[in-house]
């Protein structure tokens, strides 16, 4: 008989037994030894029918096809450019994938994209030597302009994204920011700096606490109670700045960041 | 004068107290902290990330690299020499062989795992609390890993075999001693490092041994907590007991 010895969603480690028995089937993240089925990695045990997975909790990104992904430029060579994208390996962009314009011979590649810019690209092939080849030709994929990038963990990216991007479309309601989420765990955001820093402190929530049940209900009152919190202060703020007409440079909106710290 | 009773009043099975900690480094990819009595390490993951210099790529897998580093105020006699010598290098080489058969590194071709591990403060038994620290830590980053290598000490101190030395003990002046550290990977039911200092027969050893593996398992089982304990307090204050 086989015999299950954790739970769904459990923290598991590796070294640690899931099962024991012919009928359930090793996934991602565990292997069998004889009878035994053990993890091999740090996360959380996911049951489905008879086949047990682990997803992973930490690790560095490892490019995927398909992947969308936030890169820097850090090198321009004779037929494009090279990205890093936040991970042990770099990615290749080639010309002919950079853009839909003309790029005429011996052209000056940094008119396009230079160094240090920040793109959207797309993962268009992964060789088994972790070669990545990179494309600017989709939906949604550009070059970035002014904004912050924050780096997450990876493994977070599926959380912070939401169901059908449920939880980024919440941060972008209630923050009025724009947000574009790199499955390498990159994302950059664009708003208000205040309104920045509120999404900000929301990624950050929605990182530390993604393995704990209720995650959405969470996010949405904290930024609820930190948004009409800000909306009153910056009442009062205003009612002040009227009454008694002093420093009239004082931007009310950088106040409550300070004092939320 | 025969060393009948050990100094600290430990039973010869016993080893000092253990405390062990995941996730206290914020900018590494994965770290751990274990202190075993008075001997404290510090371990940190980065990586896999892009190896130089290059010619030391492997295209076939990844590459481990552990740094191991005793601060140099951290003993109890002088100073150490701040910086690597013949001793520190040595151990950073059977610190990473230790490791190497429970760690699939096949996925990351021609990137490096980096471990540097660090003793703040040293009682004997260092190269093992590191070897304990750093594979936490190298389950903390995300790495697969069949199991946690644990190590520990074993010894003979005048006639008694004990575990886990400490300094006091490694430096008794009325007899002979041994100082054999083990590193014990219990899934597989294989030790990843055995060395060996001073005059033991082989009776002893296969005693001590025994001992010894049966410290590793209660260790093991102290790392596996520190590991879940990360995830159960979500603020991350990983500093109250």
């Amino acid at each position: 008989m086989s015999k299950l010895e954790i739970k769904d969603k459990q923290v598991v480690v590796p070294g640690e037994m899931l099962a024991e028995g012919m009928d359930y089937l090793p996934g991602f993240g565990t292997y069998r030894d004889k009878d035994k089925i053990i993890a091999n990695r740090l996360g959380i045990a996911d049951i489905q029918g008879r086949a047990l997975k682990i997803i992973p909790l930490s690790g560095r990104y490892i490019p995927k096809n398909n992947d969308v992904v936030i890169g820097k430029v850090f090198d321009i060579t004779f037929s494009g450019w090279r990205l890093d994208i936040n991970s042990a390996y770099s990615g290749m962009l080639i010309l002919k994938d950079a853009t839909t314009e003309y790029i005429a011979r011996g052209a000056d590649l940094t008119q396009y994209y230079s160094l240090g810019d920040y793109l959207v690209c797309k993962i268009t092939n992964v060789t088994s030597q972790k070669l990545v080849d990179l494309s600017m030709k989709g939906p949604g994929l550009k070059k970035l302009g002014k904004g912050r990038i924050i780096s997450v963990n990876p493994h977070k990216v599926p959380r912070i994204i939401g169901k059908q991007g449920s939880m980024v479309n919440m941060i972008k309601n209630l923050t009025k920011c724009w947000v574009i989420v790199g499955q390498n765990g990159l994302i950059w955001l664009q708003g208000k700096p205040s309104e920045e820093v509120i999404a900000i402190k929301a990624i950050r929530k929605i990182e530390s606490e993604s393995h704990l049940p209720g995650l959405t209900e969470r996010i949405k009152a904290f930024l609820e109670s930190i948004v009409s919190d800000k909306s009153k202060k910056q009442d009062t703020t205003k009612q002040d700045a009227t009454k008694q007409d002093t420093k009239p440079d004082k931007r009310p909106d950088t106040k409550p960041e300070g004092e939320s710290q | 004068m025969t060393y009948e009773k050990r100094h600290d009043q430990r039973r010869p099975e016993e080893t000092r107290v253990i405390e062990a900690k995941a996730g206290v480094i914020p900018n590494a990819d994965g770290s751990a902290y274990f202190k075993i009595g008075n001997t404290v390490a510090y371990a940190a993951v980065y990586g896999p990330r892009d190896l130089h210099p290059k010619f030391m790529q492997d295209p076939s897998k990844g590459v481990l690299r552990c740094n191991y580093n005793m601060m140099p105020f951290s003993g109890m006699g002088d100073r150490v020499r701040p910086g690597a010598n013949r001793r520190s290098k040595e151990i950073s080489m059977v610190t990473e062989k230790a490791i190497l058969p429970v760690i699939d590194l096949s996925d990351y071709p021609n990137a490096v795992v980096d471990v540097f591990i660090e003793l703040p403060q040293t009682d004997a038994g260092s190269r093992c609390a590191g070897i304990c620290a750093a594979s936490i830590a190298l389950a903390d980053a995300g790495l697969s890993m069949k199991d946690l290598v644990s190590a520990v000490s074993v010894g003979k101190v005048d006639k008694m075999i004990v575990v886990d030395l400490d300094y006091e003990e490694e430096a008794y002046d009325d007899g002979p001693v041994a100082d054999v550290p083990i590193a014990y990977i219990s899934a597989t039911d294989e030790i990843s490092l055995l060395q060996m200092d001073g005059e033991i027969t082989k009776e002893e050893l296969m005693k001590g041994i025994e001992m010894g593996k049966k410290a590793c398992l209660k260790i093991n089982e102290i790392q596996k907590k520190a590991l879940k304990d990360r995830f159960n307090n979500p603020n991350g204050d990983h500093n109250e007991q």
